[in-house]
């Protein structure tokens, strides 16, 4: 199939229409709004919806609204935006109601800057609302990856009925790349339990976060980390370059581990036995392939657009085995794959 | 494992980020991995922009482009800004209509043309950019750039291929 170049905001939203959604809810800002646009052009032409909402958390409740009627639903934003979104995501993980949301992250915290950055895994890995909940963390790291898992992350949203985010950052986001979008058509969801009506001939369903009986939550929660569990066997997903050897592993997502893979190929031009683990599901995380990893490296090396978090995850997955070291850049800089390497060596890379 | 990267800077409206796309599509057709990425912080608000773009025989690792082996600059701003990170041996493009000073650099080659000047002169009012890439797109394949083109100029502007193309083939003449 012949490649087209594309910028990775319009790949994400070009992929989530072809796999068959249909209402799109935001609000603008950058490093994103070319999702925003590219869907204010496309949908009316498809018979879909754009809604430009007023604000971030009013479009994210009109993804709960739309995600509650059964429908094939996403929203974007930035950082910031993220933040005011947080609230809606916990109660669309209260109301286990599947959805798409796209994070083309940029500098923080407050307001930051319009350029790239990583530090949103914490708020978008470990929570960021309140309450018992995950979502299932895509971390894209080319343009037609951004694509390819937006199209997955609608089947995994509603096979587990939960969102799915991707974290992306705004490298990605503003980025072209050569892309081929092809993918099945798509099969919409048949959901019994969405409100779609009763036509008098079934009960009501009803989309709800609220328990006021503590024994019903407890067991709506428990019932949802048995599923957590399932997601956990099924969906993550890793990708090694170069670590069958490696003395000294990387560990790194998204725009970083291109960064990465850089570096392990400097590294290797110099003799040195560099290897990369990229995490592509950041929830559920490969730990188990950091576990295996720590049995044979001699230290992991995380970089990270941030002041260092998914090290934190990293660090949890080798139990102390060895030693963790970390390379960040904060503030919306990227670090380089000569950076990179010179860390590596610091940490005692040896031919 | 054959690799260019570029930096392209100027103005904006200056057809900076167009030449990077034209670039990456030649790139695309001559079947290598490419990446294009515009500068859209700060500096874009304050009228200057730029783009890395990078040409490879293998998977692109990062798309930032901090030491460029080819360096092209429509404005003194860029000129600046950019000559001190441009690769030993590598090469700068320059518009030398707007940009009165010589690159301090001895160890980089400067292909120097009156681009902006040929253009207006000639009828081809702000395709500086394009004369440049022409001089710098020399030796590379009619069919590939005719392509390129295309595939770089939006359905609603083919108007402008012809005259891409002729800016093209004057800079290559220059």
């Amino acid at each position: 199939m012949k490649k087209v170049l594309m910028k990775g905001n319009e790949a994400v939203a070009e992929a989530a229409i072809m796999a068959g959604c249909r209402h799109y809810f935001g609000y603008p800002i950058t490093p994103q709004n070319e999702i925003g646009a590219y869907m204010s052009a496309r949908m009316p032409k498809i018979g879909g919806v754009f809604l430009q909402a007023e604000s971030e958390i009013s479009a994210i409740n009109m993804v709960y609204g739309a995600a509650g009627a059964g429908k094939r639903v996403m929203t974007s934003s930035s950082s910031p935006g993220i933040s005011l979104k947080t609230e809606g995501i916990s109660y669309l993980c209260g109301a286990d109601l599947p959805c798409v949301i796209v994070n083309i992250q940029r500098g923080g915290p407050g307001l930051g800057t319009i350029q790239p950055s990583q530090a949103d895994y914490f708020q978008c890995v470990k929570g960021g609302g309140h309450g018992d909940y995950k979502t299932i963390v895509f971390a894209p790291s080319s343009v037609q990856e951004m694509a390819d898992l937006a199209v997955e992350g609608f089947s995994a949203a509603e096979k587990y009925r939960m969102p799915v985010m991707i974290l992306s950052d705004g490298t990605l986001g503003q980025m072209m790349e050569p892309v081929a979008l092809k993918y099945p058509a798509p099969k919409l969801p048949t959901s019994d339990w969405a409100a779609t009506g009763t036509q008098g001939k079934r009960k009501p369903n009803v989309i709800n976060s609220l328990f006021l009986l503590c024994e019903q939550l407890e067991s709506a929660v428990v019932s949802r980390f048995e599923r957590y569990k399932t997601v956990v066997q099924n969906e993550t997903r890793v990708e090694e370059y170069q670590t069958e050897d490696a003395d000294i592993c990387i560990v790194a997502f998204g725009i970083s581990a291109r960064v990465g893979r850089g570096a392990v190929n400097l590294a290797r031009a110099q003799g040195l036995k560099v290897g990369l683990i990229r995490p592509i599901t950041l929830w559920p995380f490969p730990s188990s392939t950091i576990e295996k990893a720590a049995q044979k490296v001699k230290a992991f090396l995380t970089v990270e657009c941030s002041m260092g978090q998914m090290v934190e995850d990293v660090r949890l997955a080798t139990a102390g085995k060895k030693p963790v070291h970390f390379f960040g850049k904060a503030g919306g800089t990227i670090p380089s794959p000569e950076q990179v390497l010179a860390e590596i060596i610091k940490i005692g890379g040896v031919k | 494992m054959a690799v260019t990267n570029y930096l392209l800077a100027g103005f904006g409206g200056q057809g900076v980020l167009f030449a990077g796309k034209f670039l990456a599509n030649l790139g695309l057709i001559e079947g290598k991995y490419v990446s294009w990425l515009p500068s859209y912080g700060p500096e874009m608000r304050g009228g200057t922009c730029n783009c890395s773009v990078v040409v490879s025989d293998e998977p692109v690792g990062s798309p930032v482009v901090s030491a460029p082996d080819v360096l092209m600059v429509l404005n003194l701003p860029s000129l600046d800004k950019f000559e001190n990170t441009v690769r030993a041996g590598g090469t700068i493009y320059m518009d030398t209509s707007f940009i009165e000073r010589k690159p301090v650099r001895k160890d980089v080659k400067v292909v120097a043309l009156k681009a902006a000047k040929e253009a207006s002169e000639n009828g081809m009012l702000g395709l500086a950019n394009m004369i440049l890439l022409g001089k710098l797109l020399a030796d590379t394949a009619q069919t590939s750039i005719n392509k390129a083109l295309e595939e770089s100029i939006s359905a609603k502007r083919t108007d402008m291929l012809a005259l891409n193309l002729k800016a093209l083939a004057k800079g290559k003449s220059l």
